[in-house]
């Protein structure tokens, strides 16, 4: 790789000694490899979202573009990326002063050990820097065979669909095979409730239990005619096995979806990640690895990293605080039903049990929790009030976004809300043979935020150009149920009812 | 080396390029959607370039901010929507803002529009010298001295002399180690070329006519300067009295009162005579008006001027005339009358802002 520099011993031997101290703190990690970048190869494999390798595709130019641009103009600066593989593989930017490349070293350090021991890390592709070139090999024979603007075309399509999969599927199972229904199992007819054994033949008289029975097995009926059977999250999945896809398009979706899914985990846990890398570096560092001449400059950096500014919510600054939040707890015991129970604030506030178990706590919290359970969990009323947060939103009266609320329901809310599923709307393929014309029929579930419209008929588009037949997407729009349809470039509107 | 990105980044720059070039005619018909940035290039907001996803609108979803603040205190001004830091990280707008060199943009105009390349008239006379550094000597000023090449050159010598100790690396260079740049003269044949625009800004033309006429010569300028190394624009503007304006004065004066035509024409006439020898220099005259003369006598006193006075020494002598509701636009039919055999002058009818594009054509079509 161009720009690639050979790594110095003095920042080996740096790297040696601020592993030893996140050992002593019980950290645990892959080996993991540094390579000093300039800043240009810096904004290149970034754009590539740190691997070397990518298929070729125009928008890593254009993320490229911007990363070069906000660069020059001084808007922004890479400090240091680190890729979730084994081992991991983590960029210095060349140039940087030492107290700044040795917090990277003490920060990816954090990054490794979430990334080795978080539970939502625990399906990934640790291999993937092999699967991406692998990608990258792919298209590129694809290109050469189809032309390099059908491909890169298709890809656009696919990537305009890459955020339609169900997260939650690497960690759960949808469909269980062991429950499939025994076929001569009888199965009892549902009746109205009797409570003197007497009556039964009079409440429930065989004719109409007959009537329930034929009705169950009607409906039952329906269901298997149904298609899909439940509806299903992971759309991509779906048009991999029922669309009419050529091979090498099928292998394009396959290889976004692939990857989309590889990048799940991240998006999942974006505030404990960067919480548990600045709680660390900020422990090695303070404590072990600065010297008394070097303070100055660390506290410097760290300002810039953990400042907050209205309207924007830092990762790094609301995780790290609830990470000192909780070790505070469990260090003096403010937590069980007797804590829970406890409303004087006065004892409260001196609550201090002595357990000592907030480190432990830590590392349990680090292995089990994903964002959306942590916010729930330990985002706590005082936390809330400590550290000032509030919900924003929108004003049509004085046309600004402004500071709604420092409730703390409605903050919490508010946060989890923007969590929840990575901030995006959940959609569903509902009928994949819909008004029986095998159009498809795709569902929004609505939680109160409508839709991005000028996208989603966008984004329409380039689901038929996949489905190639009508698609459909029944949504809300300002409370009333919608339904868009989009044959070719045409899309209609029509009001719809949304249940 | 070049780096891998590059193969992407140039996808992008193509991509962004057919983009601008499908789009051309909206933005030259809606001349605001361009902004100026700095000296040589252009924000242009592109419609769709990035990918469409399904996703929340933005109005209702709100966020969580940190920090001091009452409900109700505005976070910002504007629609602009606050950042969202890195947690709640979404694709940016759907439009784009691209920023593109006016080189490159004129490239697209000109490929769009398909006008051919401009035939500088005669061969290019001025020539000028520019200095390139491009060889090493012996002797030169200390500011030019090459470090590097010095430093070599006395190692060298020391290492020959055996007087190079590995332990205490000290090289001094002597007077003969000394290595200096030095610059050779190239000659850069330079075609220039001159922009005379004159309008009319009588009480006839409002101000949607001098949008139109500012948005035609920025594409204009633009052009001519992707065709020539030096170019210098002028400025003219007329009622029944000519003078000569700097860039700003022009686009924004409005006077009111009669036009005299020929009072444009011998100020630009008087300026090719004075300053622009027809044979070292291009001559572009672009003349906007609404077609309402004076007089048909100041309109023969124009024909006579043009004949004599102008068409001889120019490439090209353009004529545009933006239809206005006070106009009788008789101009360009007087034109026409008199130089219909004569291919150095153009005539063009702009009849709002969706013509501009024609007009631009009509203009530039020739490759004169």
């Amino acid at each position: 790789m161009a720009g690639l520099k050979r790594f110095p011993a003095y920042l080996r031997d740096m790297q040696e000694e601020v592993e030893g101290f996140a050992r002593g703190f019980g950290l645990e990690f892959f080996p993991i490899v540094y390579e000093v970048l300039d800043y240009k190869t810096m904004n290149e494999v970034a754009a590539y979202g740190g691997f070397p390798t990518r298929y070729p595709h125009w928008r890593f130019g254009m993320d490229y573009e911007q990363l070069a641009k906000s660069h020059e103009w001084g808007l922004s600066k890479i400090y240091e990326m680190v890729i979730n593989t084994n081992p991991s593989y983590a960029y210095l930017l060349e140039g940087n002063s030492l107290v700044d490349q040795k917090t990277v070293m003490a920060h990816v350090c954090g990054h490794v050990d979430f990334f080795k021991h978080n539970y939502f890390f625990s399906k990934t592709n640790r291999k993937m820097i092999d699967a991406m070139a692998n990608h990258a090999s792919r298209v590129r024979r694809h290109m050469a065979r189809y032309g390099q603007d059908a491909v890169e075309d298709f890809i656009d399509v696919c990537l305009s669909l890459e955020n339609l999969i169900d997260p939650m599927s690497q960690y759960i199972v949808r469909n269980r095979e062991d429950e499939k229904e025994d076929p001569d199992a009888t199965e009892e007819v549902p009746k109205l409730r009797s409570t003197r054994g007497y009556m039964d033949s009079y409440i429930n008289p065989p004719e109409f239990l007959e009537a329930q029975r034929k009705k169950r097995e009607e409906e039952k009926k329906k269901q298997k005619k149904r298609f899909p059977e439940q509806p299903q999250r992971d759309i991509l999945a779906f048009l991999l096995e029922h669309a009419p896809l050529d091979h090498w398009q099928r292998d394009c979706l396959e290889i976004v979806r692939n990857e989309a899914y590889y990048f799940v985990p991240q998006a999942m846990t974006k505030i404990m990640n960067e919480g548990w890398a600045s709680y660390w570096h900020s422990k090695i560092l303070t404590e072990k690895a600065l010297s008394a001449a070097e303070i100055i400059d660390y506290a410097d950096a760290m300002s810039g990293v953990l400042a907050t500014s209205p309207g924007r919510l830092n990762p790094y600054k609301l995780g790290v605080e609830l990470y000192r939040s909780i070790e505070e707890r469990w260090n003096k015991g403010q937590f069980g039903k007797e804590w829970s129970e406890c409303e004087s604030m006065d004892q409260k506030r001196d609550w201090d049990r002595r357990l000592g178990l907030g480190r432990r706590k830590l590392f349990e919290v680090r292995k089990l929790y994903n964002d959306v359970t942590f916010i729930d969990e330990f985002f706590t009323l005082e936390f809330c009030i400590e550290q000032k947060f509030y919900s924003f939103g929108f004003s049509e009266r004085s046309g600004n976004w402004e500071i709604m609320s420092r409730e703390f329901k409605k903050v919490k809310d508010q946060l989890l809300r923007m969590l929840t599923n990575r901030g995006q709307p959940a959609i569903y393929v509902e009928d994949g043979n819909f008004e029986n014309r095998s159009e498809l029929l795709l569902r929004h579930a609505h939680e109160g935020i409508d839709l991005d419209m000028g996208q989603a008929r966008d984004t329409l588009r380039n689901l038929y150009r996949v489905w190639t037949r009508p698609v459909s997407l029944l949504t809300k729009l300002e409370n009333k149920g919608k339904i868009l349809r989009c044959e070719g470039d045409n899309i209609t509107e029509k009001s719809a009812e949304y249940a | 080396m070049s780096q891998r990105i590059d193969l992407d980044h140039g996808r992008f720059r193509q991509i962004i390029r057919g983009k601008i070039k499908q789009n051309l005619r909206k933005y030259i018909s809606q001349g605001e959607m361009i902004a100026k940035k700095g000296k040589d290039a252009v924000s242009i907001p592109l419609p769709s370039v990035d990918i469409p996803h399904f996703k929340h609108g933005d109005k209702q979803q709100g966020g969580v901010g940190q920090g001091d603040g009452q409900p109700g205190d505005p976070l910002g001004q504007g629609q602009e929507k606050p950042g969202q830091g890195e947690a709640g990280d979404r694709p940016g707008e759907h439009l784009l803002d691209i920023e593109v060199s006016l080189q490159e943009l004129a490239e697209i105009m000109g490929e769009e529009l398909e006008l051919p390349r401009i035939q500088p008239k005669g061969t290019a006379k001025i020539v000028s010298f520019k200095d390139r550094y491009t060889g090493i000597r012996t002797t030169g000023p200390e500011s030019l001295r090459h470090f590097r090449r010095t430093f070599k050159q006395a190692l060298r010598r020391q290492i020959s002399m055996g007087t190079y100790n590995p332990a205490n690396p000290i090289i001094v260079p002597i007077r003969d180690d000394k290595r200096y740049r030095s610059w050779k003269s190239e000659p850069e044949p330079q075609s220039n070329a001159v922009i005379i625009y004159m309008m009319d800004v009588s009480g006839s033309m409002g101000d949607e006519q001098k949008e139109i006429v500012r948005i035609e010569s920025f594409w204009i300028d633009t052009w001519l300067r992707s065709q020539y190394h030096g170019i210098e624009s002028r400025y003219i503007i007329h009622d029944a009295m000519a003078k000569e304006v700097d860039r700003d004065t022009f686009f924004k004066t409005r006077e009111s009162g009669g036009t005299m035509i020929s009072s444009a024409y011998k100020l630009c006439a008087k300026m090719i005579e004075d300053e622009y020898p027809p044979e070292l220099w291009n001559i572009y005259p672009f003349h906007f008006s609404d077609g309402d003369n004076w007089s048909v006598d100041d309109t023969v006193t124009c024909v006579e001027l043009l004949k004599t006075k102008i068409l001889p020494h120019v490439n090209l002598f353009a004529y545009g005339q933006v239809e206005s509701p006070y106009g009788s636009g008789q101009f360009i039919k007087d034109l026409g009358e008199h130089f219909d055999e004569d291919d150095r002058v153009v005539t063009s009818e702009i009849k709002g802002k969706e013509a501009i594009m024609d007009s631009i054509k009509d203009f530039l079509g020739k490759g004169k």
